[in-house]
């Protein structure tokens, strides 16, 4: 699992330009599902299952998108100004990399640095070099980008004990949970109807997962993402802690989760004897929150992972939290599930 | 093309402050009603239409611009006569110092109070647009409410002028110049597919039409057409180096990505390949500081849509006087309608 984690990780797919990551989880996934298709949005849906009489219809979303920039202006100098793609973070920009479709890596760095140590600039205090020194330009105006030209994080996955240290764990690190789900429920054999999507644009707004939803119209909806940790120094108030299980969210800045999917997650864990927290996050949510209020209305909730330093290119999460996940969303979708309709 | 070739003094002069379209719907529903069918004034007020195709294609394609305009609001009169009002929509209250304006359907003339320069003293900063009334020349309190009625409309007073041959001044071309555009598409040829066609409502406070007649209409595609902010001006010295890439005359805009939606890729390379056969000037605009138009609202109804933004240059937006470059106009409808003549169900593949 973790030489896929690997592979999920390190690839290319600010929101919006999630392709490359499609085409890959394609290749995951072959031979694991009953049918599939791409949604308009460009969300990878595949189906496992088929409904009867006595069972549901469930969608599972994981993102594929990750946070990232784009390119605004090229200018004077020919150095690169952007826009953020989702949440990025000032404080994280200065000194890293960035690398473009094309394969053209790029280093942020700040105007004026050593004037301004202490300052924490505003998004167009940074630039972009893709320098190459073979012309008179400071910058590179002949550089092959152009304004309009997206670029995530250039990082490299690493193992430190139980700890996986990459960018964009937030959400592949989901993808990479539904994903491995899908192959243990080649083996426990699946009792449900679910719609595995791998949805795009989460990170700018869950503009993926609603449209999703609506396609696929689901009894029971379950997200698959990190959340955040509080146990770092002086972290907001959080009782999520890596290391501790399955994090099963009560609510979050966005939805509250309905008490009986809450509790379907709380007694499949405890009935299988997987390790879980329960998640109170303040602020942030997930696809769930979209799928919650699609069509008329869905059931939903979401199994978290739990990482250190989200949006960071050091976002951290624990193999067992992980393994946790994959075992408490199998063990549901492979048993009958009673209850979860209206509260 | 000339101003009298276009709707667009007439369209940009009508009164439609969001949630108060009715003028600009009339005129719209009055030029377009021959050449459509299923012609229809939905709940919140979108005009909403259908272009009979030649039947080749069976895509359903949405082309959509927002009737609205930004405004005022009456929202009461002080003891002096003097109106109060609020914002419908982003306006700077930096430019409403000594503006005119028209109060209510009978379009009571008005000005903006300002202190003038023999009366002011250290007053520098901005003040906030609550701070503001409008003068009508009421004496008395009950001179005033007899001519603005709270909840009526205020417009900016501004007439629709040719400034050159082909540039154009005046109020409201976001987005009326988007639905001179439509009706250009609307009154030409058939294309291979029915045209789903909506002037929408709203969009300057959040989107709010486009989002039900998308939901109504549910499209495979849609176009949105719109406007967005030129800059050409010189730059303060201190302001940091993010000049607008968007120029006046360099024609119509294809949007990679604003604050409220990312465009289809298959769309843009669609728009991008046909521009660059039939040499249509275009050009992209700048990701930063950039509003939402009506495709955040439309991709994400219902299943999801195929959704791109197609933008005119325009200076000076949100104000009584924008400027556009009637080139511009004529390429952007060259450019989408010869888009739309191709568009096949390959472009939209993922």
């Amino acid at each position: 699992m973790k030489q896929l984690i690997k592979k999920l990780v390190e690839a290319w797919g600010p929101s919006g330009y999630e392709h490359h990551m499609r085409e890959l989880i394609k290749e995951e996934i072959k031979g694991l599902y009953d049918d599939m298709f791409v949604d308009p949005m460009g969300s990878l849906i595949c189906r496992v299952g088929t409904k009867t009489d006595s069972n549901l219809r469930i969608m599972v979303a994981a993102h594929m998108d990750e946070i990232g920039l784009m390119v605004s202006h090229i200018d004077r100098n020919g150095f690169l100004r952007f826009t953020n793609i989702g949440g990025l973070m000032p404080s994280t920009l200065n000194g890293n990399r960035v690398k473009f479709e094309n394969g053209v890596i790029g280093t942020i760095a700040v105007e004026n640095m050593w004037g301004k140590m202490y300052e924490l600039p505003k998004l167009d205090g940074f630039y972009i070099d893709v320098s190459e020194g073979l012309n008179g330009d400071s910058g590179n105006k002949n550089a092959p980008i152009q304004v309009g030209d997206p670029a995530g994080f250039h990082r490299t996955f690493e193992e430190r004990g139980n700890r996986l240290v990459a960018k964009s764990m937030d959400d592949r690190i989901g993808c990479a949970v539904a994903i491995e789900t899908m192959r243990k429920l080649k083996q426990l054999g699946c009792k449900h109807e679910v719609y595995f999507a791998f949805t795009v644009q989460e990170e700018v707004g869950l503009r993926g997962a609603r449209p999703a939803a609506h396609g696929i119209n689901p009894d029971l909806g379950i997200a698959l993402d990190v959340t955040g940790t509080g146990d770092t120094a002086k972290a907001d108030h959080m009782a999520v802690a890596l290391g501790k299980g399955a994090a099963i969210k009560v609510r979050d800045g966005g939805m509250i989760v309905p008490p009986a999917v809450k509790n379907l997650m709380v007694d499949t864990a405890e009935k299988h004897k997987i390790p879980y927290q329960l998640e109170i996050l303040n602020g942030g949510t997930t696809d769930a929150m979209a799928i919650q209020t699609a069509q008329s209305g869905v059931p939903s909730g979401c199994i978290s992972i739990p990482c250190r330093y989200v949006h960071t290119v050091n976002e951290t999460v624990d193999m067992v939290d992980v393994q946790a996940s994959v075992d408490l969303l199998a063990a549901m979708l492979s048993n009958p599930i009673e209850g979860v309709k209206p509260v | 093309m000339a101003l009298q070739d276009t709707m667009l003094k007439q369209l940009s002069e009508a009164a439609g402050v969001s949630g108060a379209e009715d003028e600009v719907r009339q005129l719209i529903y009055d030029t377009i009603k021959d050449h459509v069918t299923d012609l229809r004034v939905d709940t919140m007020g979108n005009l909403l239409a259908v272009k009979k195709g030649t039947g080749k294609s069976s895509l359903k394609v949405m082309v959509a611009a927002h009737m609205d305009e930004v405004g005022f609001m009456v929202t009461g009169v002080d003891g002096e006569g003097l109106i109060k009002f609020a914002s419908v929509g982003g306006i700077d209250p930096r430019i409403l110092p000594a503006l005119r304006v028209h109060v209510g359907k009978d379009r009571t003339p008005g000005v903006i109070t300002w202190k003038p320069i023999h009366l002011s003293y250290k007053e520098k900063d901005v003040k906030k647009t609550d701070s503001f009334r409008i003068d009508i020349g009421a004496d008395n309190k009950g001179a005033a409410e007899g001519k603005a009625q709270l909840g009526d409309r205020i417009t900016f007073a501004s007439e629709t002028i040719a400034l050159t041959d082909n540039i154009v001044r005046g109020k409201a071309f976001d987005d009326r110049a988007g639905c001179a555009e439509l009706i250009e598409l609307v009154k030409g040829d058939p294309f291979p597919f029915d045209l789903l066609v909506a002037f929408t409502v709203q969009e300057e406070i959040g989107l709010r039409g486009a989002k039900v007649a998308a939901q109504a209409l549910n499209p495979d595609v849609a176009i949105v057409l719109e406007t967005t902010a030129a800059h050409e001006v010189p730059q303060d010295e201190d302001e940091p180096d993010i000049t607008t890439v968007t120029k006046l005359g360099h024609g119509p805009v294809i949007t990679y990505m604003d604050k409220a939606s990312i465009a289809h890729p298959g769309l843009r390379k669609a728009f991008v390949r046909v521009a660059g056969q039939l040499g249509i000037p275009h050009q992209f605009r700048s990701p930063q500081y950039a509003g939402g138009t009506d495709a955040g609202a439309i991709q994400t109804s219902m299943a999801g849509v195929a959704t791109i933004t197609i933008s005119l240059p325009c200076r000076y937006l949100h104000s009584p006087y924008l400027i556009l470059d009637l080139n511009d106009f004529q390429n952007a409808v060259k450019l989408v309608r010869a888009t739309l003549m191709q568009l096949s169900p390959s472009d939209l593949e993922r």
